[in-house]
């Protein structure tokens, strides 16, 4: 760890103005804030992350869970996980975001863990966590470790020549089936960023991960009002029973009737380099009947575009059968 | 009291945070050392810039090769003193042998500047190719460590053949607790406060590598947050701290990174074993051919000894065990929990599983035919053996009878269900050992000897041995372990120092009481001048005439009116290597494992959801701790056939899961209900309470057992451990 200088900010506009100054909002940033620190203060213990400047966030007015004029959820950026896995009406009306809060990390994380921060946690990429190691992420130009290396755990789709790891968090699998909305404050105003544009494609800058500029803050995140009819699961398939990011992860929302698929939202984790929203298999799974049949078709089409990496071939594999055996939980087909 | 359930009397201390461990330990104007690690794997280091390190703030100084005092290395071990398994001393030559060697080490007032100065040493190296292969290859022909019969013609001959490979990976202790070292000078004299199993090794080979007398050396390992073998002896960093302590002048505490933890202070290697077993129709085995490599580096010949258990478990008339080392750059192996006959025995019983699935026959029911009737290796009887009454009491408590040995046949709520059994042994032993008590007037006790307390319960079971010897209650009773100033003690592995110090420790208690009880019958003022000692008893801390047990006298004033501070006994226990009783006996322990999984073929989802383990280690002198021990292994042994693999990396060199989130090892959540039974049968050979240690065995087989549970339930059958979902998808 570097040294560095902490600031508490006061309101939000210190915060930014702070902020603002950076060169960078991404990989690099001299300038970070600081909410829970579990992905921050660790990367900075690994010298991954070297700000020289730390914005103290947890005091600002972020942390309230609101119903929005349209029926739908204002989540404040500060809310912890544990708070936001438990509320009343996330457990009611969106039990696919609690569900995949729950089965992240641990129970302390969890207490301290903000929604911001865990909209914007790191790769898992264990190259990417050590200096000693040529990492495109960390150090532009540097190589990509991983794909000649050890990436059992990395991703099988939207990865590039550059860089091949996932985005691991599982809040953001649920989010991105729920077609979230992020709200951001920065130095030229206030802006709303559809989930699916928030995080980015590697492509040839794997150290751009979203699209947050130098002063940007996630102030909350926006659920539409919740579908009537619908149910939502989330699925996580890991080696040990808990404890452990996902090697294949599914969200899914579904409304059915009369026996078909009325409405589909599926997203997966653990499988691509950004919250993966799997539309065309969306798009078969609307109107089709519910059974067996309709379910592993759509799933082959989620993984159609799967390029496997020499470890995590079996992934391909593995997100079908998360994906199918969510939907079955969801439609009741499975109870376990 | 013996056989009760007494709680650790060290817990206190722990749940309320006063027990000091290693790094713990503060002293006054103490410096942190951080080593630098190498970052390649093989090669020569050409040069080490420090410059900037050293100007970074609070920065003492920055070793390397050249500017530290060289050490010498320690001569070949006696017996269990002397040992170490990495031999070369820190900065001994230019050459770098594996990854995350240490090159250098910057010290400075915190840990963080240290930590920033080490990260800041430029060291520029010419590297060779290493190789961290995965595939084992023999350095030399294989050498044969156990023979009878000719086994390769019983093989070819017989009607019933298995012939399989089966491989451990590379594993990680990771005990919860990091290795560390304190050291603090005073003149020629070093204290080391150590994260030790086996201080009196501890000083002995510090000695012989800092070049000072014995004398001069002090180890203290109050408490341990675990070794599991990996702080048995002693590792690079101990030696650095020490000898750069010794040139600031100050003490200097230096915590081993978790990342070292991977790469520094020993695993257990790599194995790779051909086991072949050949046997009649009806069961009976005619060969076993156990051929085995175990990775090992580049300088160090650690050898696992995977053939431990083969030549005795089962009868079988002919029978060979080979092995030879494996190469790599890689940091040296050490023992880990069960060594040998952990990895050892996940081959046998896979294979003697592999064989019942061949022959159609329960697997309990193969074992029972070739239990043998003395140890077919040394001609020897065991000391005690009770492993047909392990499977049978076993299978009654698992509801063994219910099985149906179809694959995949066994359904409950809506999963597949999976069973599997497998047998297990490990050595008993006793090492030589030395305790004295002392019995004072304030009524307590103090036990002293310099074994360790791991976490095993060693501080209670040797309260509770004194308290049987002397009368005295336990909670007056001072234990004193972990420390060289005491009479020298065994090292805490191998499952021996419970056998070995009780003799030793109750010995000392019974000189104690015989000093007192003379006291009391002889001298100006004793309260029962002229009687005989024989006559008297010493009984809730009162002395009195057996004959008369109601007319007693308060110890205190025996020891009063003799003007004596205390009573005082030693005693000693001497080793089973060459002693009599392994001349006459072969002494192991012995037990079943059962293990149930859960299956999920619709995500290749696979649980643990049940274990039942029967133990046949002799007596158990305090069973809560020893089911501890049998839960705790078997929570490992899921880690073992499930989860746990340090992966190197091919290009690097480097374990690259070297932290505890990409490490996987089992939490509470992949604990199941464990069920643990110990038999209880004295084993009146190896001590006089009849206890043998349980540290270890309840990891033997259990790796085995699991994997036989998860091809019973999916069909597939894993000979490479950890099992993965990988290998589960082609179910
Ligand atoms: C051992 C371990 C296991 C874990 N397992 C899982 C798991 O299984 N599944 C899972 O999903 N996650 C897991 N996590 C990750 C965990 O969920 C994240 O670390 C956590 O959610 C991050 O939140 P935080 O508030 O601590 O973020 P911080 O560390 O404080 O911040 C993370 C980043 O976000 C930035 N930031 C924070 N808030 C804002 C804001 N409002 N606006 C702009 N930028 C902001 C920070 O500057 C920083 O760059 C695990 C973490 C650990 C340490
Ligand atoms: S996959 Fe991405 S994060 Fe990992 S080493 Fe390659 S560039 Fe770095």
């Amino acid at each position: 760890m570097e040294r560095f200088q902490f600031t508490k900010a006061h309101s939000v506009s210190e915060a930014i103005g702070i902020a603002a100054q950076s060169t960078t909002a991404q990989q690099g940033a001299p300038v970070r804030f600081l909410a829970g620190g579990t992905t921050l203060v660790d990367l900075m213990k690994l010298n991954v992350e070297r700000p020289t400047r730390l914005v103290d966030i947890n005091h600002l007015e972020l942390n309230k869970i609101e119903r929005t004029s349209d029926g739908g959820l204002r989540i404040g950026a500060l809310v912890r996980n544990a708070t936001l896995a438990h509320d009343e009406a996330v457990v009611r009306d969106y039990r696919v975001l609690s569900e995949a809060l729950l089965s992240g990390a641990s129970a302390q994380l969890r207490n301290v863990a903000t929604t911001g921060g865990n909209l914007l946690q790191r790769t898992r990429c264990m190259y990417f966590r050590d200096t000693a190691m040529a990492c495109n992420k960390r150090e532009p130009g540097s190589g990509c470790s991983a794909i000649a290396g050890e990436n059992r755990a990395l991703a099988i789709l939207g990865t590039s020549p550059q860089c091949i790891a996932t985005n691991p968090s599982d809040m953001n699998v649920a989010l991105a089936a729920l077609e979230a909305t992020v709200h951001v404050q920065g130095a030229r105003g206030t802006r709303a960023i559809a989930f699916q544009d928030f995080h980015l494609l590697p492509g040839d800058t794997p150290h751009r991960e979203t699209a947050l500029e130098p002063g940007d803050l996630v102030t909350h995140v926006t659920l539409p009002p919740p579908r009537a009819g619908a149910t939502s699961r989330y699925l996580k398939l890991r080696d040990r029973a808990s404890y452990e990011f996902a090697l294949a992860s599914a969200a899914v929302v579904v409304e059915v009737a009369g026996g078909r698929f009325r409405y589909a939202r599926l997203a997966m984790g653990g499988v691509g380099t950004k919250p993966w929203r799997m539309t065309a298999a969306e798009q078969a799974l609307t109107g089709a009947a519910v059974d067996e049949g309709t379910i592993k078709q759509a799933a082959a089409l989620a993984l159609r575009d799967a390029r496997p990496q020499s470890e995590n071939g079996f992934k391909v594999e593995l997100a079908q059968r998360c994906l199918t055996h969510a939907l079955r939980l969801a439609t009741g087909m499975a109870t376990v | 009291m013996l056989g009760g359930k007494l709680p650790r009397i060290d817990g206190p201390l722990k749940v309320s945070g006063r027990a000091v461990y290693t790094s713990d330990v503060s002293l006054a104007g103490m410096l942190y050392a951080v080593p630098v690690r190498s970052t390649i794997a093989k090669g020569r280091i050409v040069s080490i810039d420090a410059a900037a390190a050293r100007k970074l703030p609070g920065v003492r100084a920055v070793y390397y090769r050249g500017n530290l005092k060289p050490f010498f290395r320690s001569a070949p071990p006696q017996g269990f003193s002397g040992l170490i398994d990495e031999k070369r001393p820190p900065f001994e030559d230019d050459e770098v042998r594996y990854y995350g060697q240490y090159v250098a080490v910057a010290v400075a007032q915190t840990m963080e500047q240290a930590t920033a100065a080490a990260a800041a040493v430029r060291v520029r190296y010419t590297t060779d190719a290493h190789n961290v292969d995965r595939h084992l290859v023999a350095a030399k022909p294989l050498e044969t460590e156990s023979q009878r019969g000719d086994a390769d013609a019983a093989f070819k001959s017989a009607p019933v053949q298995v012939d399989q490979t089966y491989v451990t990976p590379d594993e990680v202790h990771n005990p919860i607790e990091l290795h560390a070292t304190v050291a603090a000078w005073d003149g020629d004299s070093v204290t080391l406060y150590e994260t030790s199993q086996a201080v009196m090794n501890h000083r002995e080979v510090l000695r012989q590598m800092l070049g000072v007398p014995k004398e001069n050396v002090r180890v203290v390992s109050h408490f341990l947050g675990s070794g599991f073998g990996g702080k048995l002896w002693p590792w690079t960093h101990s030696i650095l701290a020490a000898g750069v302590a010794r040139e600031v002048g100050v003490p200097v505490k230096l915590v081993v990174t978790r990342q070292s933890m991977f790469e520094a202070v020993g695993h257990r290697p790599r194995t790779q074993q051909r086991f072949r077993i050949g046997a009649s129709r009806d069961g009976t085995l005619q060969s076993i051919h156990h051929e085995y490599l175990n990775q090992t580096s580049v300088l160090d010949d650690y050898k696992e000894e995977c053939g431990e258990s083969t030549p005795f478990l089962y009868s079988v008339p002919n029978l060979r065990v080979a092995s030879a080392l494996s190469r790599a750059n890689v940091g040296t192996p050490t023992a880990m929990r069960g060594p040998g006959a952990v990895p050892g025995l996940f081959a046998m019983e896979s294979a003697m599983d592999e064989l019942a699935i061949a022959l159609k026959m329960d697997p309990i029911e193969l074992r029972r035919r070739n239990e043998p009737k003395l140890d077919e290796s040394s001609k020897l009887p065991f000391s005690s053996r009770h492993l047909l009454e392990c499977m049978q009491v076993g299978a009654e408590k698992f509801g063994w009878a219910r099985r149906d040995p179809r694959v995949g046949a066994m359904k409950r709520d809506g999963l597949t269900v999976g069973w599997g059994m497998a047998a297990c042994a490990w050595g008993a032993m006793r090492d030589n050992a030395q305790a004295s008590v002392e019995i004072r007037r304030d009524g307590t006790a103090q036990v002293k000897t310099a074994t360790q307390d791991i976490g095993t319960g060693t501080y209670t079971v040797l309260a509770i041995v004194t308290s049987e010897a002397t009368g005295i209650p336990v909670d007056r009773i001072d234990v004193q372990l972990g420390d060289t100033a005491l009479p020298p003690g065994p090292i805490s592995g191998g499952s021996w120092a419970t056998a070995s110090v009780i003799p030793a420790v109750s010995s000392a208690a019974r000189a104690a009481v015989q000093a007192l009880l003379g006291m009391a019958t002889s001298g100006p003022s004793a309260p029962f001048k002229g009687a005989k000692p024989d006559d008297l008893q010493l009984v809730n801390g009162r002395v009195s005439r057996k004959s008369d047990p109601s007319a007693g006298v308060p110890l205190g004033d025996v020891l009063a009116r003799a003007n004596v501070r205390a009573a005082t006994g030693s005693g000693q226990s001497s080793t089973t290597i060459g002693g009599e009783e392994s001349r006459k006996y072969s002494l192991h322990s012995f037990g079943a494992q059962f293990a149930e999984v859960t299956w999920q073929p619709e995500t290749a989802r696979l649980r643990v959801s049940r274990f039942v383990s029967v133990i046949d280690a002799g007596r158990m002198i305090n069973p809560k701790p020893a089911r501890n021990q049998i839960e705790g292994a078997v929570v490992m042994g899921i880690g073992m056939a499930l989860f746990e693999e340090a992966r190197y990396d091919k290009r690097y060199g480097a374990p690259i899961n070297s932290n505890l989130a990409d490490y996987i090892v089992s939490t509470n959540a992949d604990a199941p209900p464990i069920d643990v039974t110990f038999l209880d049968y004295p084993d009146k050979v190896l001590n006089e309470l009849g206890a043998r240690g349980v540290g270890e065995i309840g990891l033997a087989g259990t790796a085995a057992a699991i994997t036989a549970a998860v091809h019973h339930a999916t069909g597939v059958r894993v000979r490479e451990l950890p099992v993965r979902i990988e290998d589960l998808l082609r179910a």
